[in-house]
């Protein structure tokens, strides 16, 4: 017979089974704010913004330096919407919505402003990256040339060492720009900032909203305001780690594949031949999406769905860059 | 945290200059790097406790800047790794800021203010004649400042002298020769109490009835004495007595709303603050005073700095806060010096630190010195630029009393507000109250500079008119007529010759859609280009907007090129095209900017259209309907 199964005798006790299948804890219920929009009842769950009420009665409002996964910085002031009682028009993408709030995004008094918005960085910034912008500066009715005739692009890194405060007027007629030289002084990517409509998106990428490198940074003032490295030195004497989430998050095309600006500069480039293919990035075990944008049976860029749980965008050098070893023909 | 420092290691002298602010490091975190010989010494934890130092930044900054005259890159990269600060972020605050120079500056810094006051009053000429005699030495160097808050004695001038022996001064009344004399000696002329004198005309008037400015050119700033045996202290006596809820109550009878600009009231701020869940608050005190124009919180500061601390120390105890700051604007060194010699001769007195005047209380006060931003006047750029950051507002709300500095809940304001209140506490809510108007209660210090026979800064109970105040101030020399007064300074308003009957009152002046502002009150006579004077004003917002949001960055801009285009006779199109722009441009800054500076930047500018027509920007004069 059988010697009867005996528990082993052990120095820790096992857990009990679970009896329960695990699962998610069961979503909160968030409090509810009602607010009227436009004129239509919507509730939202307390913490919401304006924007996410705009967005659940499906009203199209225009952003430029929102992105859905970072804190709202409120900069560019093209979604702001009125808000009845208040002085000023408000940030949708940043007011927390609350109970009561009567808002309009459609008023002569917003539809002023934004075009206002878009008017003037049209006339100072090159949006010919963004298609986007363009879209809505034209839906807006921006006259930019109201403005005065662009100014000439400044020199290589003149724009670097302004000071802040004192400064010289420009001739009469003329509007001040941002153009100056594309900065390429890597491999990887290039900087140019004539496109860059400062919306802060990169610093924050860099900084402690994904990458925690910090190499880049707001400097100067006013006008004269740009991102910049410690004292404007190349990137690759910065903290950089060309992980290229910042070029993920701009929204004008000021931060580019090395690869897309070369083509473009060589006329090659053509979004409409391109074909996306989402993989999973072999290089650890993380499981990162990449967008594969192939041309041409060419992998030409890398970028990663915002949505994606796993990292919401984000890459590293390798999964970013380290695409050669697909395409190398011997 | 870790950063990446590549800077240059710095020198000797440069770790010196920055060590001497920030202490011996603590840690190995608080160098930012291992060192091997000193481990097991030192601790090598501290991480978080070196991060939280980043609101040393900006002294750090002030300690290299003054010793070096410009911010060497191995300072920089000693500051970065010893505050846990990354490079780039030192740089994007360094390069926010006037006063700093990221390239090597000459010993002596002279800023000549070209701002409005000064501007018509020989600061231009003076700005022109001292770069011809100075042209780039590693002695000397000349700049063009904005308004430097001496307007009473147009032109201004300001000495910052850098070195082993640092220092610097104010020049009121400048001539070359006068800021080269400072340059040789050392000294300046705002060291003694004529200075004082020169800044409150009223002090040598018998009969005017002073309580704000009763001290100021008449006791010795320095002397602790002096200020208790003129009542000074008793108002905190009282306050101790009575007990928080009793204070608040009497500030809150007093009606005494903010005089920075906005005009809140004071008393329901500290009540906000006082019911705050969170139990560490803080008072900061706005000194930060750069509206063109304005200078009445450099003389207050400068002539009675006891009655700044004793204003502090009540809205400390009343709101339970411990710890209060002080933010003085950097082109204001004799300030920094006597509010210094003010705090530490209170702490010496046991009227600041621990167990104030025998009760268990404690409040103390320390001293920041701003850098050359007038947008850090602006209560939450305010906040950034103690804490490290650029000086960038915040977007509201939330409002400092929920959310303040250092996150906390904060009463902050303004010099002339503070100073209210020692006065409010001995004399009682109700006495101040009762004096002035329905709509603006108690004393009113006003600015009065520009073509007056004697600028300087007055204080009148609320009411009396603006035609009443400059024939105070002497009337307009020479007999000329007015030709426009700007009342609340660069984001203020023009007014007419036809609108001089208005009470200075926040209701009067409200009426006729201009605004009392800070309490500026600029004369131009006849003699005036007003349309340079507009000129000056949009380059003003143009070097002052810190460049965050869009209409304010850009509108500024544009909206100088458009004065600009005018003032040469080259409208784009049409002038009434150009003056539809204009309003744009307005609309869209008040309405979609994020802070006050935006929200004003177009006001005088537009206050000036409305009133002359487009036609004031290109030479026209003011026609005086009135005689």
């Amino acid at each position: 017979m059988a010697e009867p199964f005996r528990e082993p005798q052990m120095w820790f006790h096992a857990p009990p089974r679970p009896t329960l299948v695990p699962m998610p804890p069961a979503e909160a219920s968030r409090p509810v704010v009602d607010l009227v929009v436009d004129g239509k009842a919507v509730s939202v769950p307390e913490g919401a913004t304006l924007l996410d009420a705009c967005a659940k009665l499906g009203l199209d409002i225009p952003t430029i330096c929102q992105h859905p996964n970072m804190t709202p910085v409120n900069v560019c002031r093209v979604c702001v919407v009125e808000l009845e009682g208040a002085r000023t028009l408000v940030p949708s993408c940043s007011r927390v919505a609350e109970s009561g709030m009567k808002v309009s995004t459609n008023s002569d008094r917003v539809r002023a402003s934004r075009r206002m918005v878009l008017e003037l960085l049209a006339s100072s910034v090159d949006l010919s990256t963004a298609p986007e912008i363009q879209k809505r500066c034209a839906e807006y009715g921006a006259r930019p040339e109201r403005h005065g005739s662009p100014e000439p692009a400044s020199p290589e890194g003149e724009r670097d060492q302004r000071v802040p405060g004192h400064h010289h007027l420009p001739e009469p007629g003329i509007a001040r720009r941002v153009a100056q030289p594309v900065k390429i002084d890597n491999d990887l990517y290039v900087r140019d900032y004539s496109k860059c409509v400062l919306c802060y998106k990169c610093v924050q990428a860099c900084g402690d909203e994904a990458q925690n490198t910090f190499a880049i940074s707001v400097a100067g003032r006013g006008f004269d305001a740009r991102i910049s490295t410690e004292n404007a030195v190349p990137l690759t004497d910065s903290a950089c780690v060309y992980c290229g989430n910042c070029i993920g998050v701009c929204p004008t095309g000021a931060l580019m594949f090395r690869s897309e600006h070369d083509m473009r500069q060589a006329g090659t480039w053509d979004e409409s031949a391109q074909k996306r293919t989402d993989t999973i990035c072999g290089y650890c075990g993380v499981g990162c999406t990449l967008t594969l944008h192939v041309q041409d049976n060419t992998i030409v860029k890398v970028t990663s769905p915002a949505d994606r749980e796993i990292t919401h965008g984000n890459l590293c050098i390798k999964g970013r860059f380290g695409y050669q070893s697909v395409q190398n023909k011997a | 945290m870790d950063i990446v420092v590549r800077g240059p290691e710095p020198t000797d002298s440069e770790r010196l200059a920055v060590d001497a602010v920030l202490g011996p490091p603590v840690s190995a975190w608080a160098g930012g790097f291992r060192d091997l010989a000193r481990e097991g010494r030192i601790s090598l934890l501290g991480g978080s406790e070196a991060r939280s130092q980043r609101h040393l930044l900006l002294p750090a900054l002030h300690a290299v800047q003054d010793r070096f005259g410009w911010l060497p890159p191995g300072a920089l990269a000693h500051i970065s790794r010893r505050l846990t600060i990354p490079p780039a972020e030192v740089h994007g605050v360094a390069s926010f800021y006037q006063l700093f120079q990221l390239k090597p500056g000459a010993r002596s810094q002279v800023h000549v203010c070209e701002d409005i006051a000064c501007r018509h009053r020989g600061g231009l000429a003076l700005e022109h004649e001292l770069r011809e005699r100075h042209p780039g030495s590693e002695e000397v160097e000349i700049h063009g400042s904005p308004c430097l808050g001496v307007c009473e004695q147009a032109p201004a001038a300001l000495v910052l002298r850098h070195g082993e022996k640092t220092g610097g001064g104010a020049i009121g009344g400048a001539t070359a020769r006068a800021v080269e004399s400072a340059l040789e000696s050392g000294s300046y002329p705002d060291a003694g109490l004529d200075w004082l004198k020169r800044a409150v005309p009223q002090s040598s008037q018998p009969e005017a009835d002073l309580a704000l400015l009763a001290r100021v050119g008449r006791c010795d700033p320095a002397s602790l004495e002096d200020y208790r045996r003129s009542g000074g202290y008793s108002g905190l006596a009282k306050a101790l007595a009575q007990g928080p809820e009793a204070t608040i109550a009497e500030v809150v009878a007093s009606g005494i709303v903010g005089r920075g600009g906005a005009a809140f009231p004071t008393g329901r701020k500290w009540d906000a603050v006082a019911k705050a869940a969170d139990p560490e608050r803080l008072v900061v005190c706005n000194a930060d005073e750069s509206e063109p124009g304005t200078f009445k919180d450099r003389v207050v500061m400068e002539g009675d700095p006891f009655a700044l601390v004793e204003g502090m120390t009540i809205a400390g105890l009343a709101v339970g806060a411990r710890k209060g700051y002080l933010y003085i604007r950097g082109e204001y060194p004799l300030a920094v010096r006597r509010m210094e010699g003010a705090i530490k001769a209170a702490r010496a007195a046991g009227l600041l630190g621990d167990a104030i005047l025998g009760s268990g209380l404690s409040f103390d006060i320390e001293i920041r010195r701003g850098a050359g931003a007038y947008i850090c006047g602006e209560e939450t750029a305010l906040f950034n630029s103690i804490e490290g950051q650029r000086g960038e507002p915040r977007s509201k709300p939330p409002f400092p009393v929920q959310n303040g500095l250092f996150g906390k809940p904060t009463v902050i304001n303004n010099v002339e507000t503070l100073v209210n209140i020692p006065l409010v506490m001995r004399e009682g809510g109700a006495a101040i109250a009762a004096m002035g108007t329905a709509g603006s209660k108690g004393r009113k210090l006003f600015c009065v500079s520009g073509n007056v026979a004697r600028p300087g800064v007055y204080e009148f109970p609320f009411g009396i008119t603006l035609a009443e105040l400059i024939v105070k101030a002497g009337g307009v020399p020479g007999g000329r007529p007015v030709q426009a007064v700007l009342l609340g300074g660069a984001a203020g308003a023009f007014v007419g010759p036809e609108q001089l009957q208005v009470p200075l009152t926040f209701e009067g002046t409200r009426a006729i859609g201009a605004t009392l502002g800070s309490g500026v009150v600029m004369v131009f006579d006849d003699t005036v280009d007003l349309g340079d004077t507009l000129q000056r004003i949009a380059a003003f917002f143009r070097d002052e907007s810190c460049g965050q949001c869009v209409p304010c960055r850009v509108g500024t801009s544009r909206q100088e090129e458009l004065v600009g285009r005018i003032r040469a006779g080259k409208p784009l199109g049409s002038l009434a095209e150009e003056t539809a722009l204009l309003d744009d441009l307005a609309q869209v800054m008040r309405d979609a900017s994020i802070c006050g500076l935006g929200h004003t930047a177009s006001s005088a500018l537009q206050s000036a259209v409305r009133l002359w027509g487009p036609g004031i920007l290109n030479g026209a004069k003011v026609v005086d309907n009135h005689g």
